[in-house]
């Protein structure tokens, strides 16, 4: 009687098992499909997830609503506060959104190369799209591999900030374009109070606080991620050139001292930042903090330079990265989520008017140019970059931002001089991203 | 002499095949009262831990169909530095987090406990943080202790103690967050005071009569009458630190200033790894980096490990109780 059971129960856990592997399996068995574009009087509905709240979220809600002109019949459901993690649920339960918005642009890689969104070269075939009304490094993270499988909603740049008053008072006219004069600068302006405790930071150097993030700062060290075999390649003199200048800076103030200033600093996109506050005179950061110094410190008085280089040919790079859009595999209405897509990333109007809302940078070259885009003299140092072909895009790979953590991780120990084979560690950094790559199989 | 049973084959009579059916039937019933939460549990633990264990030997992007590769998740482990690390984070908090949230609870209950007015309050008070969400509290100790201009940075230096950075500095953090979470244990503090006041009164005052005082009263009668709750804290201490999660993510992230980030934005681990407990690595691995075979293989080993701890204790917990009853080993 006892063997029953037993058997009973070994079937069981086998049918529990073989069913889990086929929980997963037969979810990506949905056909993605070629959808066909909406007759213009159809009456459709499409659900839209992005990250974007409140105002933001208002004003992307308009630019959606401009679809409209195109096809009266469309509804749109505009759901905000929707990270990725919620993205792959939907597209694991079955029941993704027409159109996703990611902020995570670092997982465009696991996007395209996983198939979580669909491939879109069959509609920019298909439509005759010309891709080139995209700027190149924009182009350069929606795709990964040569597969398509999201489009920019707008970008952002990033450039040099800097305290007008705070520099002139040390007798600064003019923002550094170079890395030794913006380590000169930063010393110049650095204000110390009588027991050696910092008052005002020149520019803080303390990697992963506020946009201190090492693709932020590649660029303008000419550093790349990869070398010409694919293979991750950050020990090079670059990199080392890069961290150097970092180190050099975290010396000057002395650790421990720059912590404890940095440690009671306000969060980036509180009205406490460091630089809202005047307590940094220099700072890297997004063209999005014009608005932030506008609605939060009207008081500062700041200007925006392209950010340093270390060498003078570079001068004009950045780092730029952005939303993307995708349709979601097992999307309802893929052909009508294509439209608002290509609504939403060539519709100049459109772009400029949402970029205009939210204080981004257009992604295509024709709304760059429209006269439509309010550019006050702040925001034309980042549409200038924007213009540049010297821009350089988010690196991407199928691991997330497994790369970005790894050398984030050592620059922190680097700063915090815990290491003292600086190319020895870099090796063990291109070491430990080609085994996770290779550990995705991708 | 030594008595002896020997086995007889009765021939079964009808009151024999009656009883027979009757244990049947009652078998059936037991089992069908049992049902629903035997397929709740078969779902909702079964399942997922079946599915956790064959998907750690895949390698799996949550999208496409997992692709068996045998045991190279278990063997990317002890090649992986930040596993280590994550690995010797949760044990810091196994041990520091364990031994201090007893330790406090029991403290706190044996405190109150003695109070002779305003115990409502007072235990009121005590539990109350425990109520609060852990994003919520961990913020509210991220602004008491944030340096230069939090509150308990400027009580200290009135005394002239400069404080440390706490959750910005490696070597703090865990005690950052060992001190959030012993705020946050009126749980376990209520579940001690049941117990410590569920002790009989006529032990209090016999040993008092032989002139013990309030110390080897605590020791001698409190603790060992309490010991099993105290068992059960310290086992659930140790699984609450094996899962730290939310408090160290939170943590790491308002130390790096990226508190009001979302996504990928956040830096996890903030400051150089040391809040990444085992967790947030698993978490990493799993919705960062999209390697939830990995992933999987992390929740596996993690695990085992609880299930060793928890076994472990629950037979020491056991042996103690039996030996407080007299039993064999008294």
């Amino acid at each position: 009687m006892r063997k029953v059971p037993r058997a009973v129960l070994l079937c069981v856990a086998a049918a529990v098992s073989l069913s889990a592997c086929a929980a997963g399996a037969g979810k990506s068995d949905q056909p993605g499909g070629l959808g066909a574009a909406p007759g213009k009087d159809d009456k459709f509905t499409l659900t839209v997830w992005s990250n974007y709240s409140a105002r933001e979220q208002e004003e992307v809600t308009k630019a959606l609503e401009t679809f409209k002109k195109k096809y009266p019949n469309a509804e749109i459901k505009h759901e905000g506060s929707q990270d990725d993690d919620k993205i792959t649920a939907s597209i694991r339960g079955g029941n993704p959104p027409d159109v996703a918005m990611s902020f995570t642009t670092d997982n465009i890689g696991q996007f395209c190369s996983s198939g979580s969104f669909q491939d879109l070269k069959p509609y920019i075939d298909r439509d005759k799209v010309d891709l080139n009304q995209i700027t190149d490094a924009v182009r350069s993270y929606t795709e990964y591999k040569g597969n398509r499988c999201a489009m920019p909603l707008l970008s952002d740049i990033y450039g040099l900030y800097y305290n007008k008053e705070l520099l002139a008072a040390a007798g600064i006219t003019t923002p550094p374009k170079t890395t030794a004069e913006l380590l000169d600068f930063a010393k110049r302006t650095t204000k110390k109070a009588a027991d050696g405790s910092i008052e005002v930071a020149g520019f803080l150097p303390n990697m992963l606080f506020y946009a201190n993030r090492p693709p932020i700062w590649a660029p303008n060290f000419g550093a790349k991620w990869e070398g010409p075999d694919g293979k991750s390649s950050l020990a090079t003199p670059e990199w080392a050139e890069m961290l150097k200048f970092q180190k050099e800076l975290v010396d000057f103030y002395g650790f421990d001292n720059l912590e404890r200033f940095r440690a009671g600093l306000g969060q980036e996109y509180s009205t406490d930042h460091a630089f809202h506050q005047q307590k940094i005179a220099m700072m890297i950061d997004g063209e999005y903090r014009t608005a932030f110094l506008k609605d939060q410190a009207p008081n500062v008085k700041f200007g925006t330079a392209p950010f340093p280089t270390v060498r003078p040919d570079l001068y004009g790079t950045g780092f730029t990265t952005g939303t993307i859009m995708g349709v979601p595999k097992g999307a309802k209405n893929p052909g009508a989520a294509w439209e608002l897509i290509k609504h939403l990333s060539f519709d100049t109007p459109t772009v400029v008017s949402l970029a205009n809302g939210i204080k981004n940078i257009p992604s295509t070259k024709a709304a760059l140019a429209d006269p439509g885009l309010e550019v006050d003299e702040n925001f034309k140092t980042f549409i200038d970059l924007a213009k540049s072909t010297k821009l350089q895009g988010n690196p991407v790979t199928p691991i997330g931002d497994a790369h970005i953590k790894l050398i984030g991780d050592f620059a922190t120990s680097w700063q915090s001089g815990k290491v003292s084979d600086l190319m020895g560690g870099l090796k063990e950094v291109d070491k430990q991203i080609d085994d996770q790559i290779a550990k995705s199989g991708k | 002499m030594t008595a002896t049973l020997d086995r007889v084959d009765v021939p079964r009579t009808a009151p024999a095949r009656g009883r027979s059916r009757a244990r049947a039937r009652h078998r059936l019933t037991v089992l069908a009262f049992l049902a629903p939460a035997a397929i709740g549990f078969a779902l909702f633990f079964g399942y997922p831990l079946i599915a956790t264990v064959v998907f750690s030997f895949t390698r799996y992007d949550l999208i496409n169909p997992p692709e068996w590769i045998g045991l190279e998740n278990y063997a990317y482990m002890f090649g992986d530095k930040l596993f280590l690390t994550a690995v010797t984070n949760t044990l810091w908090f196994v041990v520091v987090l364990t031994f201090a949230r007893v330790v406090f609870a029991l403290g706190v209950a044996s405190v109150i406990a003695r109070l002779k007015s305003g115990v409502g309050l007072v235990r009121t008070l005590c539990y109350l943080p425990s109520l609060a969400p852990p994003v919520a509290a961990t913020l509210v100790f991220f602004l008491v202790m944030r340096p230069n201009d939090g509150p308990l940075d400027v009580v200290l230096g009135w005394f002239g103690i400069q404080s440390p950075l706490w959750f910005a500095d490696p070597a703090w953090s865990k005690a950052g967050i060992t001190a959030v979470m012993l705020w946050v244990s009126g749980d376990l503090m209520i579940i001690i005071l049941a117990a410590v006041l569920d002790v009989p009164q006529e032990q209090y005052e016999a040993a008092e009569l032989d002139g013990a005082g309030p110390l080897r009263r605590w020791w001698h009668i409190t603790l060992p009458s309490i010991s099993p709750v105290l068992m059960f804290g310290v086992v659930n201490s140790i699984i609450l630190a094996l899962q730290l999660f939310t408090q160290a993510v939170v943590a790491g992230s308002a130390a790096s200033g990226a508190a009001d980030l979302t996504g990928n934005t956040k830096y996890l681990g903030f400051p150089e790894n040391s809040t990444l407990t085992f967790p947030v690595w698993l978490y990493t691995q799993g919705f960062r980096y999209f390697d939830m075979g990995y992933a999987a293989a992390m929740a596996t080993v993690l695990f085992v490990i609880s299930f060793i701890a928890t076994a472990f204790l629950v037979q020491r917990m056991r042996r103690a109780s039996h030996q407080e009853e007299g039993g064999p080993g008294a």
